[in-house]
């Protein structure tokens, strides 16, 4: 895999040669139509528009990026060496293991919470989201910029391990100790995510050769890129109606969603880049590692531990971090990538 | 006609719960059960309908003592922590027998 220098140059600048600017990225980033797509839909919750896409568009257009994600991951790892994946693999598992334990502490002794909200805020911000990882693939698309195609895999990799460490804290500092643990494993392990990622990532691993390419215009592409449209369309909606529980939630949740994400983006772009990812690669680990969990790990979260206030982490993963990570956040990891390189 | 005396148990609960409580119903010695999809609000207003999914309104015919084991249950398992409703009502049921 080319472990290039920045071509964001050639878009703007065909002739010269020097690095693009945080300004010309975060420019780039803006305008781009994912980034506009979740500003609408954002603007239409502040406006009250009746607008929301139809429930089952919305679960199905999930259902067909994460498949999408997973087969085109495992296509290309089916062309990598097992050897040579080792080290990004276990470092994406480091991660997973320590996201959980650093907010969990910042959560505790920085912004004061409770032991039990702030396991369950750990344990969103231990998990990952997939349309993040998603959005970053796409910008890095953008500004030309190479990553390895594998990288699907390390998603659905950094997924569970988090939950569950930061509901062992959480269970450890409960009063209630009556919650199914069994049951919460179960849900996280067959939940969407993980069976349509890793599914499509078996799927795509043990296809025949040339079979990729009868499926490849209707997964890969422009139909791809106009379907993550419509679905951010629907998250600046979902984010939306979260905005008005920032007043309630207060200011240290807020720079908690800010920090927490700059602090693990810039852990996730140093760990994928001394692990040998190219540096688009280094910024998808790092604005996966940014990232938080609203899909698997409220659910996950209200079994097991329900003295936790879902208000908190949910406010905190979908409309702070969530929200920055896709305007600003990727942009910042992609120019840290290029600075520690 | 000929119909039974029995108790209707209405369980209002938020989505997460629906696994745990239709076996906990089966358990206590119920038949078979109802669940719809329901909205609302409540004491715990927004809470409810945080999380994604929604509210489930779960309906069991049983006898006068399962019903009682179910609404203790609910008191002492779900009721301090999760938004729950539950109610009991006398109805006279066809094929009674069958429960």
């Amino acid at each position: 895999m080319g472990v290039s220098g920045p071509k964001l140059s050639r878009l703007f600048l065909p002739d010269c040669t020097w690095s693009p600017g945080l300004t010309e990225i975060l420019q780039l980033n803006l305008l781009s139509p994912i980034t506009l797509a979740f500003a609408l839909g954002i603007l239409a919750r502040i406006v009250r528009s009746e607008f929301s896409l139809p429930k089952d568009v919305y679960a199905g257009l999930g259902i067909y990026l994460l498949f999408a994600l997973g087969l085109k991951g495992g296509v290309e790892l089916a062309k990598v060496p097992l050897g040579g994946i080792m080290l990004p693999l276990l470092v994406t598992l480091l991660l997973g293991c320590i996201r959980p334990l650093t907010s969990y502490v910042v959560l505790r002794r920085l912004a004061r919470f409770g032991p039990v909200d702030s396991a369950g805020i750990a344990a969103h911000y231990g998990s990952v989201s997939a349309v993040t990882f998603i959005a970053a693939l796409t910008f890095l698309d953008g500004v030309g910029e190479d990553v390895e195609g594998y990288l699907p895999t390390l998603l659905a990799l950094l997924e569970s391990p988090g939950i569950h460490i930061a509901l062992a804290i959480g269970a450890l500092k409960s009063s209630d100790r009556s919650q199914p643990m069994g049951e919460v494993l179960h849900e996280v392990l067959t939940g969407r995510t993980m069976v349509l990622l890793v599914g499509g990532l078996v799927v795509g691993y043990v296809m025949a050769p040339g079979t990729w390419e009868q499926v490849e215009l209707f997964y890969d592409g422009a139909i791809f890129k106009g379907a993550l449209c419509l679905f951010l369309l629907e998250m600046g909606v979902v984010a939306g109606e979260r905005l008005s529980d920032l007043k309630r939630t207060g200011l240290k949740l807020l720079v908690f969603g800010v920090g927490m994400a700059v602090v693990h983006g810039v852990l996730g772009v140093a760990a994928g880049l001394a692990a040998g990812l190219s540096i688009g690669g280094a910024t998808v680990l790092g604005a996966m590692s940014a990232s938080a969990s609203y899909i698997a790990a409220p659910p996950a979260v209200r079994m097991t531990l329900p003295e936790a206030n879902p208000t908190l982490s949910l406010t905190a993963s979908l409309a702070i971090t969530f929200p920055f990570n896709i305007v600003l956040g990727i942009p910042l990891y992609y120019q840290i990538a290029l600075w520690l390189s | 006609m000929d119909t039974h005396d029995l108790i209707l148990v209405t369980i209002i609960a938020e989505p997460v719960l629906e696994d745990r409580l239709t076996r906990e119903i089966m358990d206590r010695g119920a038949t078979g059960y109802t669940i719809t999809e329901v909205r609302g609000r409540g004491t715990r207003g927004i809470r409810t309908g945080d999380i994604p999914g929604q509210s489930i309104r779960i309906e069991t015919l049983v006898t006068v003592d399962v019903a009682d084991a179910l609404l203790d249950r609910a008191a002492e398992a779900w009721f301090p922590h999760y938004a729950v409703v539950a109610w009991a009502s006398p109805v006279r049921v066809i094929r009674g027998d069958k429960f």
